[in-house]
């Protein structure tokens, strides 16, 4: 119990990690893939959250003029985060043109009937 | 078969990531560069909000490298989906009105409530990015409810390109009046908690706010053209 | 305390296992939407105000509304 309530946080963000890991490598639909890409977007930032957090400590805003320093959250990886959730929406978006092209030329997303077909 | 063999593949990877992990603890200071930056923030940059002085004043290179990816993946997608065909005007039918005046009722409340975050971000959590994003969720209301209305796509590009501008100049005069390096802080830092403090960081936030906002409220609209 | 953040993660588990299994497009994107919001709750938890606002602004509302235009455009049923 003492092991579970160390690491829930861990166990989330790997377990997200997977099932994006999984979908990317075993579906066919190319929109179903572009969502997997997505989930394991989410599991790498909640990882890197949850490596930055201190126990029982605080959001890095100084409120009130003076506030107790000695126990804030690092405040590096949060600011990691901040850009890679919006370089990941850019990604998403170029994916999702890419995805709307290959329908208009080839008819359908199968990925296994696209690389079937010869030049 | 396929699906065998990649949960084997996945299964190794589980247990050589987890043999690596349980030995990362949960909960303990870890690096002395986060030390710093909260000991030293308040007297260096003038912010109240530590992550946005990590953001802007410490690591404002790569804020410009994000928003640079930003600007070109907007561009990639309407070098992609450009058509040479003629845009057929369909015959749109229009929303009731309690649909469409309640959209226009909305849109200058949410456009100010996104301005009030990004002005602010120095102070309380919020920010450029943030507020960016509720503007472009304003646009995209608009979309959804009043149909067949659409943004001028001009006052989007000339908007987007203006606010990038910004961002270089401010970066580029740190550069020449300061002295030694690319996006100094060069104003005055002013009271802390108060609206004009921490030299350049509310320029930067408002101008960055401008240009995420316009730049996905012109994907969305490059997006919805034909559908 | 740490009861509620067990719940959530079980949830947002169950959500992506989901998203994986629905073969109609659209169910798969509102899971993937709920996925990303409890994400936020979890970032406001881990003490991080500013990640859930933007991960709640931009991964839960805009990156939704994208996927939903792209399937209009193409199929909604996977093959």
């Amino acid at each position: 119990m003492s092991f579970i309530s160390n690491y829930i946080y861990y166990i989330g963000a790997f377990g997200l990690i997977f099932i994006g890991l999984y979908i990317v490598l075993v579906k066919r639909n190319l929109i179903k893939v572009i969502i997997g890409l997505s989930i394991l977007d989410t599991g790498i930032n909640l990882f890197l959250i949850s490596i930055g957090y201190i126990r029982r400590g605080t959001a890095p805003i100084f409120s009130k003029i003076n506030i107790e320093i000695a126990r804030m959250v690092d405040p590096v990886p949060q600011a990691l985060v901040l850009t890679a959730i919006v370089i990941g929406v850019a990604v998403l978006a170029l994916a999702l043109s890419l995805a709307i092209r290959l329908y208009q030329h080839y008819g359908t997303l199968n990925l296994r009937k696209i690389k079937d077909q010869r030049w | 078969m396929r699906k065998i063999v990649s949960l084997i593949l996945l299964a190794i990877v589980a247990l050589g990531i987890a043999l690596c992990v349980m030995n990362i603890p949960f909960g303990a200071p870890k690096t002395k560069v986060g030390n710093h930056y909260i000991n030293k923030g308040r007297e260096e940059t003038g912010a109240a909000n530590i992550v946005t002085s990590v953001v802007l004043n410490y690591r404002g290179f790569d804020t410009l490298g994000e928003v640079t990816v930003l600007f070109i993946a907007a561009v990639g997608l309407s070098a992609v989906l450009a058509t040479r065909k003629k845009k057929v005007e369909k015959e749109i039918e229009p929303s009731s009105m309690i649909l469409n005046t309640g959209c226009r009722f909305l849109f200058p409340l949410i456009l100010f409530f996104g301005a009030y975050i990004f002005v602010h971000g120095h102070l309380t959590p919020g920010g450029g990015f943030q507020g960016g994003a509720i503007i472009a969720s304003a646009f995209l209301l608009t979309y959804l409810g009043c149909r067949g209305r659409r943004v001028s796509e001009r006052r989007i590009k000339v908007t987007e390109s203006l606010s990038g501008l910004v961002f270089i100049v401010v970066g580029l005069l740190g550069l020449a009046v300061g002295g030694q390096y690319f996006l100094n802080n060069f104003l005055p830092k002013g009271i802390l908690l108060s609206l004009f403090s921490a030299g350049i960081i509310p320029i930067i936030y408002i101008a960055i706010g401008f240009k995420v906002g316009s730049e996905i409220a012109g994907i969305i609209d490059k997006l919805m053209e034909e559908s | 305390m740490i009861f509620i953040v067990i719940i959530f993660v079980v949830m947002m588990l169950a959500a992506a296992i989901a998203a994986s299994i629905f073969k109609d497009l659209m169910s798969a994107v509102i899971a993937s939407c709920l996925v990303s919001l409890i994400a936020s709750i979890l970032f406001y938890f881990l003490q991080a105000p500013d990640v859930a606002m933007a991960e709640a602004a931009i991964g839960a509302a805009l990156v939704t509304a994208i996927f939903i235009i792209a399937i209009r455009r193409t199929k909604r049923h996977e093959e």
